[in-house]
């Protein structure tokens, strides 16, 4: 299995087609573009559609149809156009289809800039359209997790009959890591006998979000809250490192993960015990497992390149037990293991409450 | 760990010599990684990227402070040289750069990549110039590796650029 | 017995939940047939748009997706280009089309999109009950436009065959009414000649159907198919605005 040094946006599409891609409707938009024109070289030569949309909006909403035909399909955006995604999305997780998002998080609120960041955390988590709804949400650490989690993305999204989300960023879409792609070329597909694709031989099938009787209503969104809490109990994914004699544990996940696990290095090379969480699935979320970490003597230190949301979940899972510290930059800044390294020093040194 | 910084105008073949180094330590297999800047940044005129290799799994990818900085143009001087670890390696292009380091901390290198370049007949080897200046320097990567890689980065029709690539390379190794 | 009356094949048992005198009804019933005579219902997938017609996928007994408010070509577009055996057909509204989804019906034209488009130009958002639509009339008095439509406020209605004649990317644009009984079998063979056009690969068709919605209008049905003969013909004119087919000569 040879390496190739690939860029995270190539590695992604790239494992997207091997996991099977049918198609691909996306709308340009920076730190994300190299998606749509990998896929535009090879998608058309090997099997898949590309189409580029007029708009995102139209773009999810292709997804839609695609997804609801029973295909594997993708869209991938960066920011304010995942934002205008949302209406489609919602609808998707209503009719409980399959399919993957990429958001190449870019720094905002509004145009913002094109520098990496991870302020949509609380869209891709809490939900970011209307209703009450889950995405799967994935966070890559690596160019090879692109790739990976690129293609457990297709097989959740499949298994779960839900929208799932690749939460990357800037960086890592734009940086280049070897990555190999195993080589059995096996597509783990599932029978959809839901799709509409014609009803030839067998009852119409329907794809619907509609649910306008209030008591069906109701059933139906307990029966979506039950699918919500067994991918709670199955999917939860994280990794840790040097946790268990850790003073400080830096929670953070993908390229803020990154800059942890160098903060980590040098702050153990002082000899202070800091260890690293990183939550691979954003939602669900490893709550158990933090609230295990979680004890009196021990401190968190969230880093993130936002205003500071993924510490909402790592409060509600530490849940007051120890406290939970924030190390972040704003604006497509990049957080420095110095900087974090600081803070660490600080907390340490009780000169933070 | 090296932790690398290139830095430059575009069209120096910034982006090409990063890829490169990061090519030939994966060639090693050791852990690589590359990230240019990328936007607004670059659209004004000076690009870099940033170029990790190590033994184990990398942490950050965006080179803070680095072990090397290969610079090709002046702004960039500016930029990098403070910013250099102590005991690094300051590489730079006199071609272009007509300055002097203050820094006593770290070990600097003036190499006339582009002059060395012109000789050679093609403009465009001033990036490898200073890989061989690099390569001389420190133990970062292996020169088979880069040959090895250069045949996997130029598209065949571009191979017989190779031999003269490694000669710019021979004669950047002679500036220490 | 002679039967001379049959619910088509491509229709549900389900009892429709149109006001009286509504014509999204008699409109189903022509995209049935059209289906059942082209034998393509179990190759079929519509898409429902958001509107008085939402529940089109209770009532069309092919498969059927339901899409968001405006993103039915969106949605038909996905669909037909996975399956571009398959046959796909929208059914929207005039706010639907021509309002909220003004840039899915164009690029999806543009394209040359090959799905089949069925256009309910009733004059008013029916659903929400009775606000102005992008294809209210000058004068005519709304929900949203009390005091009639006016040019210095709302602007001029759209005319969407009209509009996207302008593009190459259509095969066949149609305008048709269902304000008697002459003109609903008019209509019936323009949809059906939609669907062809999507079986013969040419690309994109539409047909408007000038249609009626008495109760938010505020009249009495028959006084409805009168106004809409006297008001909305003169000001879309029925005719074939494009058809890709006649140039062939057949
Ligand atoms: C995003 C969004 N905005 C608004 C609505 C509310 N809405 C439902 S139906 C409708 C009007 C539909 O009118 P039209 O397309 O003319 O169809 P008709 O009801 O007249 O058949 C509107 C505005 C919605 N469902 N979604």
């Amino acid at each position: 299995m040879a390496k190739i040094l690939m860029k995270g946006n190539e590695a992604l599409s790239e494992a997207a087609i091997r996991a099977g891609l049918k198609a691909f409707y996306g709308y340009p938009i920076t730190p994300q573009n190299e998606v749509p024109a990998y896929m535009a070289e090879h998608l058309p030569l090997r099997g898949g559609v590309y189409l580029q949309a007029e708009s995102e909006v139209s773009a999810i909403n292709m997804v839609y149809g695609a997804a609801g035909a029973g295909v594997r399909v993708m869209t991938s955006s960066s920011s304010p156009g995942i934002s205008l995604k949302q209406e489609g999305i919602s609808y998707i997780a209503a009719a409980q289809l399959p399919c993957v998002i990429v958001n190449v998080v870019r720094n905002g609120p509004g145009l913002g800039g094109i520098q990496p960041a991870q302020g949509d955390y609380f869209q891709a988590v809490k939900g970011g359209g209307h209703g009450d709804y889950r995405l799967i949400v994935l966070a890559p650490g690596n160019v090879q997790e692109m790739a990976d989690l690129t293609t457990l993305g297709f097989d959740l999204a499949d298994k779960w009959r839900n929208p799932v989300m690749i939460l990357s960023d800037g960086i890592l879409g734009q940086m280049m890591e070897p990555v190999v792609f195993s080589e059995d070329g096996a597509v783990s597909e599932v029978d959809k006998p839901w799709a509409t694709n014609g009803a030839a031989g067998r009852e119409r099938n329907i794809v619907n979000s509609l649910d306008i009787i209030p008591d069906k209503a109701e059933k139906n969104m307990l029966r979506l809250l039950e699918k919500y809490d067994q991918i709670k109990a199955e999917e939860v994914r994280w990794q840790e490192h040097n946790t268990e004699d850790a003073d400080v544990i830096l929670v953070g996940y993908g390229t803020s993960a990154r800059v942890a696990r160098s903060a980590m290095e040098l702050a153990r090379k002082e000899g202070l015990k800091v260890g690293l969480f990183r939550p691979i699935t954003l939602w669900p979320f490893p709550e158990q497992r933090l609230a295990e970490l979680a004890k009196a003597g021990r401190s968190f230190l969230a880093v993130e390149m936002s205003a500071g949301q993924m510490i909402e979940d790592v409060r509600l899972a530490v849940n007051g037990v120890s406290p939970v510290h924030l190390s972040n930059r704003l604006g497509g800044m990049v957080p420095t293991p110095e900087d974090v390294l600081e803070k660490v020093r600080e907390i340490l040194e009780g000169r933070v409450s | 760990m090296a932790e690398i910084i290139i830095a430059g105008f575009g069209g120096q073949g910034v982006l090409v010599l990063g890829q490169m180094i990061t090519y030939s330590g994966m060639i090693e297999d050791k852990a690589v990684s590359w990230f240019p800047s990328y936007g607004p940044e670059q659209r004004g005129g000076t690009c870099n990227c940033s170029v990790v290799i190590a033994e184990d799994e990398i942490g950050s990818p965006l080179v803070t402070v680095p072990t090397t900085a290969i610079v090709m143009n002046a702004p960039s001087f500016d930029r990098f040289e403070p910013k250099v670890g102590k005991g690094g390696l300051l590489i730079y292009n006199s071609s272009l750069i007509d300055k002097k380091s203050e820094r006593d901390d770290i070990r600097v290198i003036a190499v006339p990549a582009n002059q060395i370049a012109d000789e050679l007949g093609n403009a465009r080897v001033a990036n490898m110039v200073l890989l061989g200046t690099l390569l001389e320097a420190t133990n970062v990567v292996k020169t088979e590796s880069v040959e090895k890689a250069l045949k996997n980065v130029l598209s065949e029709r571009h191979h017989d650029l190779i031999p003269l690539n490694m000669q710019a390379l021979e004669r950047g190794r002679a500036y220490q | 017995m002679k039967t001379v009356f049959q619910k088509p094949e491509a229709l549900t048992d389900m009892p429709m939940h149109y006001c009286p005198g509504c014509t999204h009804g008699i409109i189903h019933r022509l995209v049935g047939e059209a289906i059942d005579s082209l034998a393509i219902r179990e190759q079929t997938i519509g898409v429902a748009s958001v509107g008085c017609s939402v529940f089109a996928y209770d009532y069309f007994n092919c498969d059927m997706q339901q899409a968001a408010h405006g993103r039915a070509p969106a949605v038909a577009t996905g669909i037909k280009r996975v399956l571009p055996e398959s046959m796909v057909f929208t059914y929207q509204g005039d706010g639907d089309l021509a309002s909220i989804g003004m840039a899915e019906i164009v690029h999806a034209a543009a394209r040359g999109e090959n799905i089949t488009v069925v256009f309910v130009n009733n004059a008013i958002y029916g659903m929400t009950s009775g606000q102005m639509a992008p294809t209210s009339l000058l004068g005519q008095k709304t929900a949203t436009s009390p005091r009639g439509r006016t040019v210095e406020e709302m602007g001029y209605p759209i005319k969407m065959c009209e509009l996207l004649a302008t593009l190459e990317g259509p095969a066949y644009l149609a305008r048709v009414s269902t304000h008697d009984s002459r003109h609903v079998l008019q209509a019936g063979k323009a949809i059906k000649k939609a669907f062809e056009i999507q079986q013969q690969k040419k690309g994109f068709a539409m047909v408007e159907v000038l249609s009626t919605c008495s109760v938010n209008w505020g009249m009495t049905p028959v006084k409805a198919l009168g106004w809409l003969e006297e008001n909305m013909i003169p000001y879309y004119p029925l005719g074939v605005y494009r058809d890709v087919t006649a140039k062939e000569g057949n």
